[in-house]
């Protein structure tokens, strides 16, 4: 499973790139291959503002339907409407091109607060 | 296949009203009253031929097979329609005397004390509507028997890893906390687990057996003890009841609460959104906890009783899905006891039949002789190396005309097909579906292209079943 050493993770599987203001946001690839093939992405509006822990987005897959938490407080500047006819790419490139949302950072020491690569893979390994 | 609404053609249609003598402005604001109303306009053939041509493109277990596990998709014998339809049945109003329908009331007090038997339970309610409204109704008990008893610690239910996703909804509608069992390596309760999590939080276990590999627990005397020496209660869900029919009951396992699936188990019909019934069972300490009516029999009189003062309340208007009772009255009664038994035989034998002829063929999670239903994945290296998943050999078996096993479920194996072929199939109608599955594995590791884009050869190929769900087209414009 890859575990990229530049994103920030959080315990429900989900990773974060802080670029500048604003991070992109997607699900991890132990979560994409947990999940099975991903058939279906629900995504927020842009705009919205939403809070740490917050659901705003669905990743349905064969098997199952699971929530996106917001892992950090702040605005969805845009989503990747690519999801929409192509869910795949959150199973294909969990990283790249299968992104969910971006979001605006609201408060950096949020972003501090979540896993590095090292915490998280820990955390797999604990067989979560 | 053209919808009803594409198919009109002004002028076709056979309905006329009679002009208008009434004049409505007198009755309706003028906003409300319009001159056309454009339903679609066909003749009489073009809309016998456009709802038969519909019911044409149905699947169910009166056209094939149907091994979808966990769901019992069993024959239901005809008979059960021809009762069901006795005026002294279909006829009775809810609110008719309790003198003039002791015929039907009869029927429900047989019901009560059959399922009670077979069960092993001392009490038993018919008026929850389905399996998920059974379970809702059972943990709603559970919670009532604890609160009687000012023990308001307890607010965790304790479901295995391998559960009917029901389970743990329900449990969480009632306001409990879920916390997970895992499964062991035989795929069964893991005993030493369990022993951990069982305190005096603990409000009940919910458990299946056999569970939804289609393994029997045998360890439950041992799970039943730690449960009740916690203090909490012991559910049984009963979507699995079929296999072990006859045999074995819930309530001698030590279960306090058991919950039936009318539809899986008791023949009657699945689907359609139902009807279902999902009757609840429980131990003498639990009865009064029940939902009210339940029909009592006095001096060959039989009543509606609804004297339980800590009943958790109705759960269904009146009766419950009356005319479903009927049927799986008749199933009993067709069958009786030994019957009743043979039916857990032959599922057993059936599912013990299809997993021989595809074992090696297919990975198996855990190699064990299964009940009435088992679960496998589809070799590693077609997943792994031809990219041919679970998913499409379910998509290829329609091309076989075979309804697809339960695919994807239990979560914790990868992969899994859940296959439950049930008592009422032929040898050779098992052999042809065993053969087709071995048959599709061989096409997707020659073809998997061909395997990966199935079904071929039925009226839709592939659907995005997750858009028809989550954006579905419901609404059609009238009069275009």
């Amino acid at each position: 499973m890859k575990t990229p050493s530049e994103l920030r993770y959080t315990e429900d599987h989900e990773w974060l790139r802080p670029e500048g203001k604003s991070g992109r946001i997607g699900i991890t690839d132990f979560a994409q291959d947990q999940l099975g093939d991903v058939v279906f992405v629900e995504l927020p509006e842009v705009g919205r503002a939403v809070k740490k822990g917050e659901a705003f987005g669905v990743v349905e897959s064969v098997k199952s339907v699971s929530d996106v938490f917001a892992p950090i407080t702040g605005k969805v500047v845009s989503v990747n409407q690519g999801l929409v006819d192509t869910p795949e790419l959150v199973n294909q490139d969990p990283y790249g091109q299968g992104w969910i949302v971006e979001l605006e950072i609201a408060d950096d020491a949020e972003v501090q607060a979540l896993l590095d690569a090292q915490a998280y893979a820990a955390l797999q390994e604990g067989g979560h | 296949m053209k919808t009803i609404f594409e198919e009109h053609e002004a002028g076709r249609g056979t309905a006329y009203l009679p002009s208008r003598k009434v004049d409505l402005g007198a009755y309706l604001p003028a906003g409300e009253i319009r001159e056309e109303l454009p339903l679609p306009e066909l003749s009489e053939v073009q809309a016998v031929r456009h709802f038969t041509g519909l019911s044409r493109r149905n699947y169910g277990v009166d056209n094939g097979f149907y091994p979808l596990g966990s769901c019992t998709m069993k024959y239901n014998p005809k008979i059960n329609e021809d009762t069901a339809r006795l005026a002294g049945f279909a006829q009775v109003h809810p609110y008719q005397p309790e003198a003039t329908v002791q015929g039907a009331l009869q029927l429900m007090w047989e019901l009560q004390r059959d399922l009670g038997e077979i069960t092993g339970m001392d009490a038993v309610s018919l008026q929850p509507a389905a399996g998920a409204h059974g379970e809702l109704t059972g943990i709603l008990i559970v919670r009532g028997y604890h609160e009687s008893r000012g023990d308001a610690k307890r607010t965790q239910v304790i479901v295995p890893d391998s559960a009917h996703g029901t389970n743990p909804a329900t449990a969480a509608m009632a306001g409990f906390e879920v916390v997970h069992v895992p499964s062991d390596e035989r795929g069964g309760v893991d005993v030493e687990a369990l022993r951990q999590l069982a305190s005096e939080k603990t409000a009940a276990l919910m458990l299946t057996n056999p569970n939804t590999l289609g393994v029997f627990d045998e360890r439950i005397a041992e799970i039943a003890e730690i449960i009740h020496a916690a203090g909490g209660l012991l559910y049984y869900d009963g979507a699995n009841l079929n296999a072990v029919l006859g045999h074995s009951r819930p309530g001698d396992m030590g279960f306090d609460i058991v919950h039936l699936n009318l539809h899986k188990t008791f023949s009657t019909p699945h689907g359609g959104g139902g009807p279902g019934a999902g009757p609840v069972g429980v131990k003498a300490h639990l009865k009064d906890f029940l939902p009210m009516p339940i029909v009592t029999m006095e001096n060959g009189q039989f009543h509606l009783s609804y004297a339980a003062p800590h009943s958790i309340g109705q759960m269904r208007s009146f009766y419950g899905n009356f005319g479903v009772l009927v049927r799986a009255y008749t199933y009993i009664r067709a069958l009786g006891g030994a019957g009743l038994r043979e039916v857990a035989d032959d599922a057993v034998l059936n599912a013990n039949y299809v997993l021989s002829l595809i074992k090696d063929h297919f990975e198996l999670p855990f190699d064990r002789i299964p009940k009435h239903e088992f679960v496998v994945a589809p070799p590693e290296d077609l997943v792994r190396q031809k990219g041919v998943k679970t998913l499409d050999i379910a998509k290829r078996l329609l091309d076989y005309d075979f309804h697809p096993p339960t695919v994807y479920f239990p979560l914790i194996v990868h992969e899994a097909m859940m296959i439950e072929p049930t008592e009422t199939e032929t040898k050779e109608t098992l052999k042809a579906f065993a053969d087709t599955l071995c048959q599709i594995v061989d096409e997707g590791r020659e073809n998997p292209d061909y395997v990966k884009t199935a079904p071929h050869n039925t009226v839709v190929g592939r659907l995005d079943e997750a858009r028809a769900v989550k954006q579905p087209r419901l609404l059609e414009r009238l009069g275009g």
